[in-house]
């Protein structure tokens, strides 16, 4: 059986994400595919979703107008499993702000039980690396790019950290739901998106 | 979707990874850095980094690099008020590029076109949470300083605006802000990158509504990577010295079949159509310019750009973009051909 995991691909780091899904999938010898999702009856065959990096505003926008966001909302809830990358984590929170202009209106899919704030760390020229201590990936630390990064500012029920960076939560899983504010994407490291696959995908 | 892009090959897809590109980047700076310990180089790259970061590093190539990335897919709207950039930021503008006037007005007024009112960038960055960009003179490192300093997320250095110096470009290694810069061919377009620029995008003839130029340096890049690709290691090293960059860069670009950075079009876009024509080409994202805001309908037109950029190979949706604009709103537009010689944009800074 194929494992068919989706890339919300309307804009943002879509091709990256196929990059290292297609690395991850060689080194678990696992037999998978990757689906661009643009329409909704694409969600149907899918086995996870990941919600790339890119302009959460264009991203959610655009998923509205065809669909895809209500019909996602539904299905995450339903327990289709979801990995959410900067952009992606700020369309999963259930709380959405802006660090410069505060209270946002915009369409996000709103299925974690977290709060994120969007910009946090400033402009690009803020952007940085740094390596994570991520335990729940073993000693060696995750190299983590943030890009004009969010920070997860409050997590409650059962949604629980996975890695803090100077007192925000850079890493979050919530059931079949994971969400990171920096982008693996970029690092070169698949461990990760194996974690996608291994722990919430294949279970 | 249906849509068979241009190009035979998935040009969007790497063949590598981008922290391998990263890393590409560091060796050839590397390179330099011997050079400079025996007296024949200065430093001309980027610095390198430690092997293990346990405070944040800010401004690094991964980061230089990784910005365009997530404005793949999208609309960057020139725009030269707030109320403009609110505009863009609705209809889904990834990005907006803060001018003082539009490429067309700078055609229609003369003069010297210089580097946007650093109070309006700094009133367009507190109102929208996109990213904002703004563009500088070719070669005009203080224009670049200030706007690095004001926190603008990425510079064009911009062929729209009269060139500062006629003979160089800003040594983009310098800063920690991301450069865009435009290219009409692959020798163009690869002395950018080995100056520093973190994205590329083609220049087309800004501010005359005509996409032809666009369309033509897009092909031409295409062509030109993929002509490499059979070309013999002596052949590639010559072509090296005829663009005058290093062979590495050459060689790279031939092995992944594109651009080993974010390559966008940009130049005469006006519609929908336009904007779905320069993806099916292989453009990994789109500048409008003057195409929205010099139209009668750029409430409608950015969100329909928006829209059949990301759905450009699905023909019924670009279909769908392209009747919510009207074509009698479009902007006039120019012929090129009808351009002096000295009147072309293009033309400045090779």
């Amino acid at each position: 059986m194929t494992l068919r995991i989706g890339v919300l691909a309307y804009q943002g780091g879509v091709y990256e994400h196929e990059y290292m899904l297609r690395r991850a999938f060689t080194e678990l010898g696992v037999n998978g595919d990757v689906v661009l999702v643009k329409k909704p009856n694409q969600l149907r065959e899918i086995d996870g979703v990941i919600i790339p990096g890119g302009e959460s505003t264009t991203i959610g926008r655009l998923a509205e107008r065809f669909g895809v966001l209500d019909l996602l909302r539904d299905l995450i809830k339903e327990g289709l499993p979801a990995f959410g990358t900067c952009a992606g984590a700020i369309m999963m929170a259930k709380k959405v702000r802006d660090s410069v202009v505060g209270e946002v209106q915009q369409p996000v899919l709103g299925v974690m039980d977290v709060e994120i704030v969007r910009n946090y760390y400033g402009r690009q020229r803020d952007s940085f690396e740094i390596d994570l201590s991520i335990p729940t990936l073993g000693e060696e630390p995750f190299r983590g790019v943030f890009i004009r990064a969010p920070a997860i500012v409050k997590l409650w029920n059962d949604a629980e950290p996975l890695a803090k960076l100077e007192g925000v939560t850079v890493l979050a899983r919530q059931k079949n739901m994971l969400a990171s504010t920096f982008h693996p994407e970029l690092s070169g490291d698949t461990r990760l998106h194996k974690l996608f696959i291994e722990e919430l995908v294949k279970k | 979707m249906n849509m068979r892009p241009y190009s035979s090959t998935n040009v969007r897809l790497y063949s590598v990874g981008f922290d391998r590109i990263i890393d590409f980047f560091y060796r050839l700076a590397e390179v330099a850095d011997e050079l400079k310990s025996e007296g024949l180089w200065f430093h001309y790259g980027p610095e390198a980094l430690p092997e293990r970061l346990s405070v944040p590093h800010k401004g690094t190539l991964r980061v230089k690099y990784g910005f365009p990335i997530y404005q793949k897919g999208g609309v960057c709207m020139d725009v030269t008020n707030v109320e403009q950039a609110q505009i863009a930021e609705d209809a889904g503008a990834v990005s907006v590029m803060v001018l003082d006037k539009l490429p067309y007005d700078v055609r229609v007024a003369g003069g010297v076109a210089r580097m946007a009112d650093v109070k309006v960038i700094e009133e367009v960055m507190s109102n929208v949470t996109i990213p904002v960009m703004a563009k500088v003179r070719i070669g005009h490192y203080m224009e670049a300083k200030v706007l690095e300093t004001i926190g603008v997320d990425m510079i064009d250095e911009s062929e729209v605006l009269t060139p500062a110096d006629e003979k160089h470009h800003i040594n983009k290694w310098e800063f920690k802000v991301p450069f865009v810069n435009g290219a009409r061919e692959l020798g163009e377009a690869l002395r950018r990158i080995s100056e520093g620029a973190s994205m590329i995008r083609t220049k087309g003839e800004a501010g005359t509504g005509n996409v032809a130029e666009a369309v033509k340096h897009m092909k031409l890049i295409m062509n030109e990577i993929f002509a490499l690709r059979t070309l013999s290691p002596e052949v590639r090293m010559r072509k090296a010295r005829e663009y005058g960059v290093p062979y590495e860069l050459v060689d790279l670009t031939a092995r992944l079949g594109r651009l080993p950075v974010v390559n966008f079009a940009a130049g005469g876009i006006a519609t929908p159509a336009d904007a779905a024509l320069m993806m099916w080409l292989g453009a990994d994202g789109v500048f409008v310019g003057s195409g929205i805001f010099k139209s009668k309908d750029p409430r409608n037109r950015a969100e329909a750009i928006v829209l059949a950029t990301s759905m450009w190979d699905d023909p019924e949706t670009v279909v769908e973009a392209q009747k919510m604009i009207s074509e009698a709103k479009s902007m006039m537009g120019i012929d090129i051909r009808r351009l002096k010689p000295e009147e072309l944009l293009q033309v400045r800074g090779v």
